[in-house]
């Protein structure tokens, strides 16, 4: 019997899941969870780690020097390195609103980066 | 080579009056800072306290310059505009046995010929402090006495001086000072030189090397640490007096300080220190301090503490300033020693060692065209909502609060920078932006981004006090991001 | 020229608390006008570029910059009036119950605002190094988490290479991964207590997802370095006391205290508003209504809450509480609300006979199965059990207003079914 301890970062509350396993073909039983979000949140960590990535890129903006910005979903955490060290040598036009679109296919994993402020000028 | 008639090593209390008082004078200066800024030093780190004039005897010179230095400051501060109050000290007793400090204390104060001070039953001294713990059972009433923000007297003490022709280079750490017979050359850590033929060695804790590196006497300056700690000025245990305990033998106590800008100082301990740059603070100091104060002053919270720093007293083993020429070398003053009083004493400790120039041979011919009055200080805290407003014409800046715990508008900061303070302490003991509650933690940035555009100087080269002290690592992008190492593990 | 101005409402902060109040009032049709320091609305949502803000107020995962964007287009879509780069520098109530403020900025000079009612939305500053009085020396590179956080995400410089983060409060959990993002090392997390002061998924997603280790029941003793923070000196508490011979040094250039908020009330003060010492915060009634008529509260500037959702919550409560004010409608009965056994305050402060109200607590325990009742007069009235108690986590209970049909005191008390020390 596998057993993994994990606590789920899908909300506040951060439940403490527990993944078991007969052995190493069978598979995940999560236990914990105290909503779907929980169980699929285990099972991705267990096979394939993702994370919402937010990170800033500098603008050319008077007023915002530095934008916000995050990938649109979870990204494979093996891509994330690679990413900031991009992103930090980035220097974007404005305007720009929340939403918009920075890097459109980060890796090939379908992730988006987009803008997360309006930044007018 | 320019060859000053004098260089002043030491731009604290003692550095600066000296310089102010050659700015009255036909005569060339040049004021010396090891720091990047005037007054880093001893000056900038101590209770704030104009005394007495009561606690020496009047056989020591330390009282006698004290006595002269507390007459002179209503004048200077009608000139040079810095805060300072003469809210009056009160020496407390809680025991029979503390009352007899007392009465010798106060009859130590008459023999010094100190002005109106007035023994005061218990009644007499809740009525003129009501903060005071209502177990007092008598003590002593200095009128004389008050408060002054001792980094903001240096500083005007040296624009005073510098207005008047008195050079100055900070981060100037003297390193060799030779006589070649005419002069003294003395060379800086960084290779600057300057050339003087007087030297006059107000060099605080390290009074001692300088001495030593001259050839001149040989005598060792001991630190002595104190430490304080600042209240919110919001504590509703502030004060109108100072409040003294009575003193022990190597410290006149541990006081309660309405200081001159409204916040509460408590403090200072005493305690040898083996470093001379040591002004760490430790924790076992505050609960005893608060302690301490607590018995005069029973309101005093450990919560209002917004935060606390450490001082050192530069002491020599007579207790006493020593103020001399030097009897090795020629054309060589000595300024040491000078701890408490020596901020209350500063004044005459520049009339003194001017004097002891004199007297060594330098001439000197007063200025007809003497600049007095500084210009006066605008702080959006002390303007009326109508000067504001004409301020705010003037330059939008003005009304533009960049520090909003002490209200502290973006103009006042921009001024201080223009004036030479380009560092993140030059700038908040100028202008009081981040000395209060928040202790920058809101406008530390703004305040980086104000002297980064108005100096020149990039952003991540700013430091908080100069030398090493870089508040930034860079620019983000410029350390790679490795973390799927730590994923791994 | 002073500027004459007059409104309804007067919202001092344009944050999530104080733009959720003005959306409220505003949409109302009463005169709003918010008034906040910095150049753009959002208070310090600004900086807070991480996700995981918005669940429960937006029903959507969001940024601090992207809930800052909705909560600030909801505000003006109401049409209030924001009021940026202005500080309030007074605030006194006149003989006739209406407020006046005094504004200062660089675009108007000197405003004299009237309001006839007050929100209170100016949040909390950072409890910083000088309040806990850590010993050592003051070098530069110690920063309070906020500020460093502003200084990467807003300024986009570096405020060190190698930080140790004193307290686990979630800004300093948020920025340990903030700085492992940035390229900069974090050598460990110091807390004080047995358990972490942050979230639980930002310990995961903060600190273990990057390896950094949490000394929990540990203090710094020295923070040292001449010019530049060269290391802090660490010790294990043992019942509060640091074991010297225990101690350890980890060499850093750079500590970040995140060791809790503070609710930034000075204003309040001069207003002169009733504080509570519990919460450092107005004490109000369940209106969010303070001690002063016609002045409210709500956000953090009440109680340091962890969610920004329950900020705006509150906030927009005391707007719609301030409409009815506006209204001429009475003032709600203040009937005693007490914090019982282990809990840390309890707010509102008073109740109103029937009225249905949301209290907020702060638990002072850690358990995993405890009973939190509502005794009115003595009498048990609610009770509810709860499997998943923090100190970290604030709670919440809705009690209908049939419940509290008298007159009375009202104590909470937090009852163990079984304790838990982590």
């Amino acid at each position: 019997m596998l057993e993994k301890h994990l606590i789920c970062i899908s909300c506040p509350i951060g439940c403490e899941l527990s993944a078991g396993r007969e052995s190493d073909d069978s598979t995940w039983k999560i236990t914990g969870n105290r909503c779907p979000r929980g169980e699929a949140y285990a099972l991705a960590e267990l096979t394939d780690p993702r994370r919402v990535v937010t990170a800033v890129v500098r603008s050319n903006s008077p007023v915002q020097p530095l934008l916000p910005v995050r990938t649109d979903q979870p990204l494979p955490k093996r891509f994330i390195d690679r990413l900031l060290n991009h992103l930090y040598t980035l220097t974007v036009k404005t305007p720009v609103k929340c939403g918009d679109v920075l890097i459109d296919n980060v890796e090939n994993s379908g992730v988006r980066v987009i803008f997360s402020c309006d930044c007018e000028k | 080579m320019f060859t000053y008639d004098v260089a002043v090593i030491g731009a604290g209390v003692s550095g600066a009056s000296t310089a102010y008082q050659l700015g009255h004078y036909h005569v060339s200066a040049i004021l010396l800072e090891k720091c990047a800024d005037v007054g880093f030093g001893v000056s900038k780190a101590n209770s704030g306290i104009i005394h007495g004039g009561f606690h020496h005897p009047v056989s020591s010179l330390k009282a006698k310059l004290e006595i002269r230095g507390n007459f002179m400051f209503d004048k200077l501060q009608y000139e040079l505009d810095f805060p300072f109050r003469r809210n009056g000290i009160l020496v407390v007793a809680f025991s029979e046995e503390e009352m007899a400090t007392v009465r010798k204390l106060y009859e130590q104060g008459v023999a010094n010929g100190v002005r109106n001070l007035e023994m005061c039953g218990r009644d007499r001294l809740l009525r003129l402090e009501p903060k005071l713990n209502a177990e007092v059972i008598g003590g002593f009433f200095a009128p004389s006495g008050g408060t002054i923000e001792p980094y903001r007297y240096v500083f005007s003490l040296v624009e005073a001086a510098v207005r008047n022709g008195v050079n100055l280079h900070c981060d100037f750490k003297v390193e060799q000072c030779e006589n070649d017979g005419e002069a003294w050359l003395l060379t800086a850590a960084d290779g600057r030189r300057v050339r003087a033929r007087y030297v006059v060695n107000a060099a605080g804790l390290y009074a001692d090397e300088i001495s030593r590196l001259s050839g001149a006497e040989e005598f060792t300056i001991h630190a002595r640490k104190g430490e304080e700690y600042l209240l919110d000025r919001n504590s509703k245990a502030r004060p109108e007096r100072v409040i003294f305990p009575v003193p022990t033998k190597h410290s006149k106590g541990v006081l309660v300080i309405p200081t001159a800008e409204g916040t509460t100082m408590i403090g200072p301990t005493a305690d040898p220190a083996d470093d001379k740059e040591d002004t760490s603070t430790s924790s076992d100091h505050m609960a005893r301090i608060v302690a301490l104060v607590r018995q005069m002053v029973d309101g005093i919270s450990v919560r209002d503490v917004i935060t606390s720093f450490a001082g050192l007293r530069p002491v020599l083993d007579s207790e006493d300033f020593y103020i001399a020429p030097s009897e090795k070398v020629p054309r060589f003053i000595q300024v040491a020693g000078i701890q408490s009083p020596g901020l209350t004493a500063s004044p005459a400790i520049g009339e003194y060692v001017k004097d002891l120039l004199k007297e060594s041979g330098l001439t000197l011919t007063e200025k007809k065209d003497y600049q007095y009055d500084l210009p006066r200080h605008r702080e959006v805290r002390h303007e009326s909502l109508e000067a504001l407003d004409r301020l705010h014409a003037e330059n939008p800046a003005w009304t533009h609060l960049v520090c909003r715990c002490e209200k502290i508008s973006e103009a006042e900061i921009v001024e201080a920078v223009r004036k030479g303070h380009r560092t993140l302490d030059g700038v908040k003991f100028y202008t009081r932006a981040g000395m209060g509650r928040c202790q920058g933690g809101f406008c530390s940035a703004r305040i980086m981004q104000i002297i980064s555009r108005e100096s020149g100087i990039p952003l991540e080269e700013l430091t908080k006090k100069g030398g090493d002290s870089r508040l930034l690592a860079g620019r983000l992008g410029e350390l790679p991001v490795q973390t799927e190492m730590e994923a791994g593990k | 020229m002073i500027h004459l101005q007059s409104c309804d409402i007067a919202v001092i902060g344009a944050g999530a608390a104080g733009l959720a109040a003005a959306a409220e009032t505003a949409a109302a049709g009463r005169s709003t006008i918010v008034i906040d320091r910095e150049e753009l609305p959002g208070g310090i949502l600004r900086q807070c570029i991480h996700n995981g803000f918005g669940l429960t107020y937006f029903k959507e995962e969001l940024t601090g910059p992207e809930y800052a964007c909705r909560i600030t287009g909801l505000a003006r879509q109401a049409g209030a009036e924001l009021r940026l780069g202005c500080a309030v520098i007074s605030a006194v109530r006149n003989a006739d119950g209406t407020f006046e403020l005094t504004l200062l900025s660089a675009a108007d000079g000197v405003t004299k605002l009237t309001a006839r009612a007050l929100i209170l939305a100016m949040g909390c500053r950072e409890r910083n190094r000088g309040n806990l009085a850590i010993p050592g020396t003051r070098p530069a590179g110690i920063y309070t988490a906020g500020a460093a956080q502003k200084l990467l995400n807003l300024e986009g410089v570096l405020p060190g290479r190698r930080a140790v983060i004193v307290g686990s409060g979630d800004i300093g959990l948020i920025m340990a991964r903030r700085f492992r993002w940035s390229g900069i090392e974090v050598e460990a997390v110091i807390e004080i207590m047995r358990h972490p002061s942050g979230l639980p998924r930002n310990i995961a997603q903060c600190l273990n997802d990057f390896g950094i280790p949490l000394h929990l029941e540990h203090s710094v003793i020295e923070i040292g370095g001449r010019e530049r923070v060269e290391y802090v000196d660490v010790a294990p508490l043992s019942d509060g006391v640091p074991q010297l011979e225990r101690k350890f040094r980890i060499l850093c250039d750079t500590v970040l205290f995140s060791v809790g908020l503070i609710p930034e009330n000075e204003l309040s003060a001069e207003l002169g508003v009733e504080l509570n010492p519990a919460t450092g915060g107005a004490v109000v009634d369940c209106d969010c209504q303070t001690s002063v008529p016609g002045v409210f509260a709500g956000g953090n500037v009440l109680h340091v809450h962890d969610l920004v959702d329950f900020v705006s919550a509150e906030a927009a409560a005391a707007g719609r509480a301030a409409l009815r004010y506006l209204d001429g409608q009475p003032a709600a009965a203040k009937n005693p609300v007490r914090a019982g056994a282990n809990l840390k305050y309890a707010i509102p402060n008073y109740f109103s006979p029937a009225r249905t109200t949301e209290f907020s607590f702060r638990p002072l325990i850690l358990s995993n199965d405890a009973t939190l009742t509502a005794e009115l007069n003595g009498e048990t009235v609610w009770k509810r059990r709860l499997r998943h108690i923090r100190p970290a986590e604030m709670l919440k209970a809705q009690l209908p207003g049939d419940l509290l049909q008298q007159d009375g005191e009202l104590v909470f008390n937090l009852i163990q079914e079984e304790v838990q020390h982590a």
